[in-house]
């Protein structure tokens, strides 16, 4: 002891005890966490259990509190969140939309910040405060299912989603910058979750209104367009007319006047 | 007495064949007018041809589609291979097309590169056309030969809508329930129109029949009528050509179309074709399947027309439904107690899109009113040496460009994450504001350019040596130009703005007077071409080493 405090006012003294300090933190920090996975990785068979509903909270109140306020209640920032439901926090975290990154006509996609695990969490005490539409069902997911009807499921697209979404799913414009996204690469389960709960802009297609029976086929159709490739060649972004035009006017009428100036530079 | 001319007998094999063509339907003369007729070359001359040659491709791939196409608008139940849509109620119409895309060996490729050959058909046409406008060559005698093109242009719009919505799917539909819209609001006459296009109510059962009539005969058939008659006038003006040495007014050099160039264009008959086969083989062209059966109640993201209808869709998406609490329906009174109502939402778009084809339709004789020229031009003009007239064209393709960005409205904004209403406003305002930046813009690029002309003349091309004299000054060496070069840079007209002139009462009318003051906009401001005085007295100053001196104001360009 005594040789310590002999040399507590040493130069380097500040320096070893920041170093010290920081491997407490940082050592307890990373036991508290993989004590933490541990415990959630025992959990995610258990749907929405206590724990889960209390480590939601936890989640919920570190991350979303902010702007949806203590209990989810909603501020001027954000809509409250009691009844949306635990599809919508799926949806919304699980696509990376939320935590937003910016005040904007609309949250854009982008990488995920939370597990599967804490996600789940979130729902479950998102879920915990009032009834609203829950995580589907694995069946209701399945595009290979035997009842499956493509072509109805088409119909439906075409008579529901395609005013927004562009008739091969390539996404469409909104008024003031709100837009309807592409729905390429989207998972099974985010589709239905969106149909679900009518995320951004997009209204709520509820059980009564597209039976998670349509909701399947919808689902199947857009993922056999996504599966085939384009039959007639390059899509040019499903993006009709105007692409075909700029495509003619761009790349067509380039090569062809390629041709023009080489046949004219030899005259004889 | 008789005398018996002794017939003429051919000792070969060819001549026999040519006598008997002579002798029965008057080959030689023919020969002697179409196969010697020259062309000049330059590759801006052959926008013309592509339009023609896509035209027959047009023509014998349509020729593949109709024995496929079932132009009914009977329901049948779709039972081919495309299984998105297996089962699913629909037109003969549109299953016939769903047929010929997968179940007909080479039918997708077929529709494909008729779609492209139509979008390239009317493409060719409008670059050909602008080549026509920004070189003068509609100038006397070839006024009607560029209303015979104007018609062709128009028959292509015209080609290319009504097979556009032969599909019969939601797509087109919606481009019909368009029209069907624009019919509806002219007053009076509007609904009885409509009726009459549809044969009743919209959409009815008629109207993909009409269509495929007016799209396989009556439309081709004009075309073309119109492509002989520009054909036959294209012979009889001659052709017209760029200014250089020994071309005149008199004469055409070139090559004639036998033999050299007509295997030349034949040749290029086969490129054009071989790179509309390219496409239509790699490259999607109006996916029909995914837009479903015409049903009138959906409306799709992304719904446009083809690029040459766009123009259309845009002026009617700039169009403000209203302004503030100002409506544009407007509700007149009529003496006998009913109203009429005008929906100028949908009228007022409709007088750009007149202005600017009759304006295109008139130009000749706008020009020539303007200019007082009445003389016949062959030599053709280079776009900056009639810097009105060409900034005349750009304010006009400026317009056009306005109208036919905002039929993408929608897409611009998500491909480049704006507001939709943000690009709607700034067109609005580009509509207004676009076409006089445009024309100012593009006279003084012209000036300017004439300007370096000038300079490029009197003083030749810099040749980046310096040169120091005894004296101690330094001076830059320049290059003549070659008399090729001087040739083209110095024969053109600078026409001067003709004030307005009393009439037959002396009196100066009111139209002569927009006259003048439109020919003062044109040629108020002008660069001289340079005169073979001003020539000689550069050279001379030259020889003395002080024209070509950098910075020696005294010997710049004369104003």
């Amino acid at each position: 002891m005594k040789a310590l405090s002999q040399h507590r006012r040493h130069p380097l003294m500040g320096l070893a005890l920041l170093l010290l300090g920081l491997l407490v933190t940082g050592g307890l920090y990373s036991a508290a966490s993989t004590v933490n996975q541990a415990q959630a990785a025992t959990q995610v068979t258990t749907a929405a259990s206590s724990d889960d509903i209390a480590e939601g909270e936890k989640l919920f109140n570190a991350n979303c509190a902010s702007c949806h306020g203590m209990g989810a209640a909603g501020t001027d920032a954000a809509p409250s969140l009691i009844g949306v439901g635990a599809a919508s926090v799926d949806f919304q975290v699980g696509t990376g939309r939320m935590p937003m990154q910016m005040n904007g006509p609309q949250a854009r996609l982008k990488p995920r910040q939370f597990s599967e695990e804490q996600t789940a969490q979130m729902a479950a005490y998102v879920a915990s405060l009032g009834a609203g539409p829950s995580v589907p069902e694995e069946k209701y997911l399945d595009a290979d299912h035997e009842d499956v009807n493509i072509a109805k499921g088409g119909e439906l697209f075409r008579i529901n989603c395609a005013m927004c979404h562009n008739a091969a799913a390539a996404g469409g414009a909104l008024t003031r910058g709100k837009f309807a996204p592409t729905l390429e690469g989207v998972s099974e389960k985010h589709i239905y979750e969106a149909m679900a709960t009518g995320p951004q802009n997009m209204p709520v297609f509820s059980d009564a209104n597209l039976k998670p029976e349509d909701k399947r086929d919808i689902i199947a159709y857009l993922k056999t367009i996504e599966s085939n490739d384009s039959p007639g060649g390059l899509s040019l972004g499903s993006l009709g007319p105007v692409s075909e035009g700029l495509f003619i006017w761009t790349a067509g009428l380039a090569v062809i006047i390629g041709f023009m100036v080489w046949l004219t530079s030899r005259s004889s | 007495m008789s005398t018996t001319v002794k017939e003429f007998q051919p000792a070969t094999r060819t001549g026999r064949l040519a006598n008997y063509l002579d002798t029965r339907v008057g080959m030689s003369p023919i020969v002697k007018e179409f196969g010697r007729k020259i062309f000049p070359d330059h590759w801006t001359f052959m926008f013309g041809e592509v339009a023609l040659y896509s035209f027959v491709i047009l023509l014998l791939s349509g020729a593949f589609l109709t024995f496929f196409f079932d132009p009914s608008m009977a329901h049948v139940t779709y039972e081919g291979a495309y299984a998105p849509l297996y089962g699913i109620e629909m037109s003969a119409a549109y299953a016939s097309t769903l047929d010929i895309s997968f179940d007909i060996r080479g039918g997708l490729f077929m529709r494909q590169l008729h779609h492209w050959a139509a979008l390239l058909f009317v493409a060719a046409m409008s670059v050909h056309m602008l080549r026509v406008f920004f070189t003068g060559a509609f100038r006397r005698p070839r006024e009607l030969n560029w209303v015979v093109g104007c018609g062709l242009l128009m028959m292509g719009w015209a080609a290319g809508f009504t097979g556009y919505s032969l599909p019969d799917e939601v797509l087109s539909g919606n481009g019909l329930r368009i029209i069907d819209g624009i019919l509806k609001s002219l007053p009076l006459v509007g609904s009885h129109l409509s009726m009459f296009l549809f044969g009743g109510e919209f959409p009815g059962y008629s109207i993909v029949g009409r269509l495929y009539a007016l799209h396989i005969m009556i439309v081709p058939a004009v075309i073309l009528l119109l492509i002989v008659i520009h054909l036959f006038m294209v012979v009889t003006h001659k052709h017209t050509q760029y200014p250089g040495p020994g071309r005149t007014e008199n004469n055409v050099v070139g090559y004639p179309v036998g033999p050299v160039y007509a295997a030349k264009a034949g040749g290029f008959f086969f490129i054009v074709f071989g790179v509309l086969a390219l496409m239509a083989g790699t490259v999607t062209i109006n996916a029909m399947w995914n837009y479903g059966p015409y049903d009138p109640s959906p409306v799709q993201a992304g719904t446009q027309p083809d690029w040459y209808i766009g123009w259309f869709d845009g002026a009617l998406r700039l169009m403000p439904g209203q302004i503030g609490d100002f409506s544009f329906l407007w509700n007149i009174p009529m003496p006998w107690g009913s109203s009429v109502s005008l929906p100028m939402g949908v009228l007022f778009p409709l007088m750009p899109v007149g202005i600017l084809i009759l304006g295109m339709i008139a130009w000749p004789w706008i020009e020539a009113w303007v200019t007082k020229d009445n003389r016949e031009h062959h030599i053709l003009d280079r776009p900056r040496n009639a810097p009105g007239r060409t900034a005349a064209g750009v304010a006009g393709i400026t317009w056009y460009c306005v109208m036919w960005a905002a039929a993408s409205s929608d897409l611009i904004a998500t491909h480049f994450q704006v507001s939709l209403n943000d690009v709607l406003y700034l067109l609005r305002v580009l509509f207004f504001l676009g076409p006089v930046i445009a024309f100012i813009v593009t006279r003084r690029i012209c000036l300017s350019l004439q300007r370096k002309d000038r300079e490029l003349v009197l003083h030749g091309h810099e040749s980046g040596v310096v040169e120091m004299s005894p004296e101690g000054g330094f001076s830059e060496r320049h290059r003549n130009l070659t008399d090729y070069e001087m040739y083209r840079l110095v024969s053109f007209e600078s026409p001067r703005p003709i004030p307005a002139t009393p009439g037959r009462k002396g009196k100066v009318s009111t139209m002569e007077k927009v006259r003048a003051s439109v020919s003062r906009l044109f040629f108020e401001e002008r660069v001289e071409p340079v005169t073979r005085e001003e020539l000689v007295e550069a050279q001379l100053d030259g020889h003395h080493g002080h024209g070509a001196v950098e910075g020696d104001q005294g010997n710049q360009l004369g104003h």
